[in-house]
């Protein structure tokens, strides 16, 4: 009854989602404010019955409703109940409606905080994500339902993909599905923006805080991804290049380089083309994302059932999708008329050498994720493309924009002074240099990568403290007093150039000095790896509540002090009878200490055992907080507020003026 | 022209995409295409005392598939195998691939065995010459012993019919 109420609710909220779409719209091209307000109401009913519908089937995985196909395939009745609440959303259907559930979230949150629009942008953005829901609830319904029955009903589930049993795995997909959809905010505003023929600053203004939030979520969201693998894959590795992650990276890079290009457009009025076309290829890669997770046109470790009438259907919506905007883009690209000028050194074009770089980055990624693809498309082989493309690519591509990123803020709009910057950041650059040249040296031997990632690392910490010095020289009060007086914009642009700066000190350092070793271990054995010592003292059975282990006990010491006792785990998983590592890390700020066990040698108890010292491996996730953070101040800041107030009042007369 | 740039890159990836749908990136061409199979002398399940070789095979077209009794997509395609073994098509050796639990015989027995021999390979290594990705793997062997095709997944009417049928045809076997 329960998965049936489900469906039906599904079918209501993809019903709503049409209204949401085809009335506003025309509403909107024909100025009737009475279609225009159906959108708001229209929005909310489609999020509360794609709510309906999740609950239930979030229900039915509670409840081990294992007559639901679904759950029989993807769930088990000894499925701890937190993972059975996660295995709502860890197949393929469950994801999907996760994603519409997302949209319909964005589109409510769009619909309350809207007020200050003109009525025909407010509802023609929603007029927009109605369509995209329309889309999504489609696919839903006619290829992946999640609420398939299974008669006659299975007597037990498949159970999880023991991979999926962690709990970073809880949060990823709803953080990361957080901001790739998320995007389809900014996607909508440029439509409507491109269908009012109106791109003004205004446009830039309202796009820009939507766009910082559903960044700063899709920066959690890969974050909790990459801390996921390192822990749960047993190798020690925190990004593999993986064709899904670069799904998911790839959104993340061009949302960067637009959440840049709107503050151009924003204060100066300048890129405006390029900015909206920023806007709807950043949602596109989300799309785009979603399409190669889904359609098996590339293989990755998430072996989703892949399934070609999957795959067309998304196709078919995506060449709508993004053919369709773009068509739009190139019909009223000639429309928009530039901004002021700048001069060749100035923040806008220094904005605009960042963009250029994150393009250029992008390509590159997006290139070496599809090139499999391509070559097996025209029938030159099967190849695959790995991280050592990637790294020679991507790090020689980013090294100048990290430089960059340590002048674009100090200067002025317009025109900037070279030799004035030059000036003030004269001593961070020695500073820089000598960080970058001497620090290798005090680590494990000198290492050019290691030194360039600490030069760039410490240039733009230098280059946020000028900042701020730079901010402070000026106004009156005690330096508390002044610093809480800074915009939230200032403090949340800093805080994030400052994850960088951790982030990038981290990979310099865990890229280059960490050290691993496969040791054959018996009881009682000992190993040393960076100073420290394992020793093995075996392993016992272990129940689980729906598998069975090793676990194993390795003491660490260090000059003879102990320092933590370690219980890595190999797991046989009851239903699939599959087998999983379970590492064992002992963390701190300065490094981890991470054993994994490979397999059992003997019947005295030998086994193989991975030992690992990852030195500033958590920099990287405090640097990703740090942007977070930053992304979540600089979308708070209190001008879009002041925007939101003012324009309350005389409402009817920004629907005119608009 | 300069705006309609992006569209017309985005019209080309949607071509590459579309001809992607229909391709299967998991399935990596065998090196061993044309080439010998790789010799191995294996125990034969039930009979530790025998052993197989595929040398015992010379002369003959055959088919080596690899399976396993935990693997459930194998019994997918054990009633085509059972079909092709009693109509006495092409002989079928079926190598026993990482059985820790010695669940072959039992299970052959019950379900009936499309196989003229199960040589056993428990630690997989005849597996890893071989390049096994997963089970059911199966290779078309010719009278000279070398390997002719490879397939990765369970045979179904269909691969039979398209992949299997025109090779054997082409091998006159």
């Amino acid at each position: 009854m329960i998965p049936e109420l489900g469906h039906f609710a599904l079918i209501i909220a993809l019903l709503l989602a049409l209204t949401q779409a085809i009335l506003p719209l025309v509403g909107a091209q024909r100025g009737n404010l009475t279609l225009m307000a159906v959108a708001r109401p229209a929005a909310q009913g489609q999020f509360l019955f794609t709510a309906i519908a999740f609950a239930c089937l979030a229900y039915s995985f509670l409840t081990n409703d294992f007559s639901v196909e679904n759950v029989a395939r993807n769930s088990f009745s000894q499925l701890p109940e937190v993972y059975r609440l996660t295995a709502t959303w860890g197949s393929h259907e469950g994801s999907l409606l996760l994603w519409v559930l997302t949209l319909g979230f964005w589109s409510t949150a769009v619909s309350v905080f809207s007020r200050h629009l003109p009525e025909d942008m407010a509802a023609r953005v929603i007029g927009v994500m109605g369509l995209i829901s329309v889309g999504f609830l489609a696919f839903l319904l006619t290829t992946s339902n999640p609420f398939e029955r299974l008669l006659p009903a299975a007597m037990d589930g498949n159970d999880m993909n023991p991979l999926l049993q962690d709990w970073g795995m809880i949060i990823h997909p709803p953080m990361l599905y957080m901001g790739y959809v998320g995007f389809a905010v900014a996607f909508a505003f440029a439509i409507a923006a491109l269908l009012s023929g109106k791109m003004d600053v205004a446009w830039a203004r309202w796009s820009r805080p939507w766009t910082t939030v559903a960044w700063a979520f899709l920066t959690f969201g890969i974050m909790l991804g990459s801390w996921w693998a390192y822990r749960e894959l047993g190798w020690g590795g925190w990004w593999f290049w993986d064709p899904t992650e670069n799904a998911s990276f790839m959104p993340w890079i061009a949302g960067t380089a637009l959440i840049h290009s709107l503050a151009v457009t924003e204060k100066r009025g300048a890129f405006k083309a390029w900015t909206v076309l920023l806007a709807l290829v950043v949602f596109s890669l989300s799309l785009l994302g979603t399409f190669l997770v889904r359609s098996g046109v590339l293989s990755s470790v998430h072996a989703f059932a892949t399934d070609p009438a999957r795959g067309a259907f998304i196709l078919g919506f995506l060449a709508v999708v993004i053919g369709g905007s773009l068509a739009l883009y190139a019909w009223r690209a000639p429309k928009m008329v530039t901004g002021s000028g700048f001069t060749w050194f100035s923040r806008e074009s220094l904005l605009l050498a960042n963009n250029v770089i994150l393009m250029a980055a992008l390509g590159s990624v997006l290139l070496g994720t599809l090139y499999p693809l391509f070559i097996d498309a025209m029938g030159l082989g099967k190849i695959s493309v790995g991280p050592p493309y990637f790294n020679a690519v991507f790090v020689p591509l980013m090294a100048p924009a990290l430089f960059l990123m340590g002048i674009g803020p100090l200067a002025r709009w317009k025109d900037a002074s070279l030799p004035d910057v030059v000036t003030r950041m004269k001593w961070a650059l020695g500073v820089a240099l000598a960080t970058g040249l001497l620090l290798p040296l005090t680590l494990d031997g000198f290492n050019p990568w290691a030194s360039l990632g600490f030069f760039l690392a410490a240039w733009i910490t230098l280059a946020v403290l000028a900042a701020f010095i730079d901010r402070l020289k000026h106004g009156q009060g005690g330096l508390l007093q002044k610093l809480a007086g800074l915009p939230r914009g200032f403090w949340g642009m800093q805080l994030a150039h400052l994850g960088m700066a951790i982030g990038v000190a981290g990979i310099a350092v865990v890229a280059n000095y960490s050290t691993e070793r496969d040791v054959r271990m018996e009881v009682g054995s000992y190993a040393e790896l960076a100073g420290y010592t394992f020793t093995f003292r075996g392993t016992t059975e272990h129940d689980g509540p729906n598998y069975r282990a090793a676990r194993g006990t390795l003491e660490v010491s260090q000059n003879g002090k102990p320092v933590a006792t370690l219980h890595p785990e190999k797991r046989i998983y009851n239903a699939s009878g599959s087998g999983m590592t379970e590492a064992a890390v002992h963390p701190n700020i300065f490094r981890d200490v991470y054993v994994a066990l490979g397999e059992q040698l003997d019947d005295q108890g030998a086994w193989t055992v991975r030992l690992f010292h990852k030195p500033f491996i958590n920099w990287l996730w405090f640097g990703a907080l740090f942007m977070v953070v930053g992304g979540f101040m600089a979308a708070s800041d209190k001008r879009y507020r002041i925007a939101l107030r003012r324009s309350e009042v005389p409402k009817h007369l920004a629907a005119q003026g608009a | 022209m300069k705006r309609w740039l992006p569209l017309v890159l985005f019209v080309v990836l949607v071509g590459f995409f579309a001809k992607g749908l229909f391709l299967n990136p998991r399935e990596v061409p065998s090196p061993f295409i044309g080439r010998n199979a790789p010799a191995f002398t294996l125990p034969l399940v039930g009979d530790a005392n025998a052993a197989f070789s595929p040398a015992d095979m010379k002369g003959k077209t055959w088919m080596l598939n690899v399976w396993a009794p935990w693997c459930v997509s194998c019994r997918q395609e054990h009633p085509l195998l059972m079909q092709i073994a009693q109509s006495g098509r092409i002989p079928i050796v079926g190598l026993n691939w990482k059985d820790k639990d010695r669940e072959a015989a039992p299970l052959l027995a019950r379900t009936g065995s499309p196989y003229v021999a199960v040589p056993e390979d428990l630690d997989g290594r005849v597996g890893i010459d071989y390049g096994v990705t997963g089970t059911p793997e199966t290779y078309l062997i010719d009278q000279a012993g070398i390997v002719r095709l490879k397939h990765i997944g369970p045979i179904s009417p269909e691969v039979w019919k398209t992949k299997f049928e025109p090779k054997l045809k082409e091998l006159g076997a």
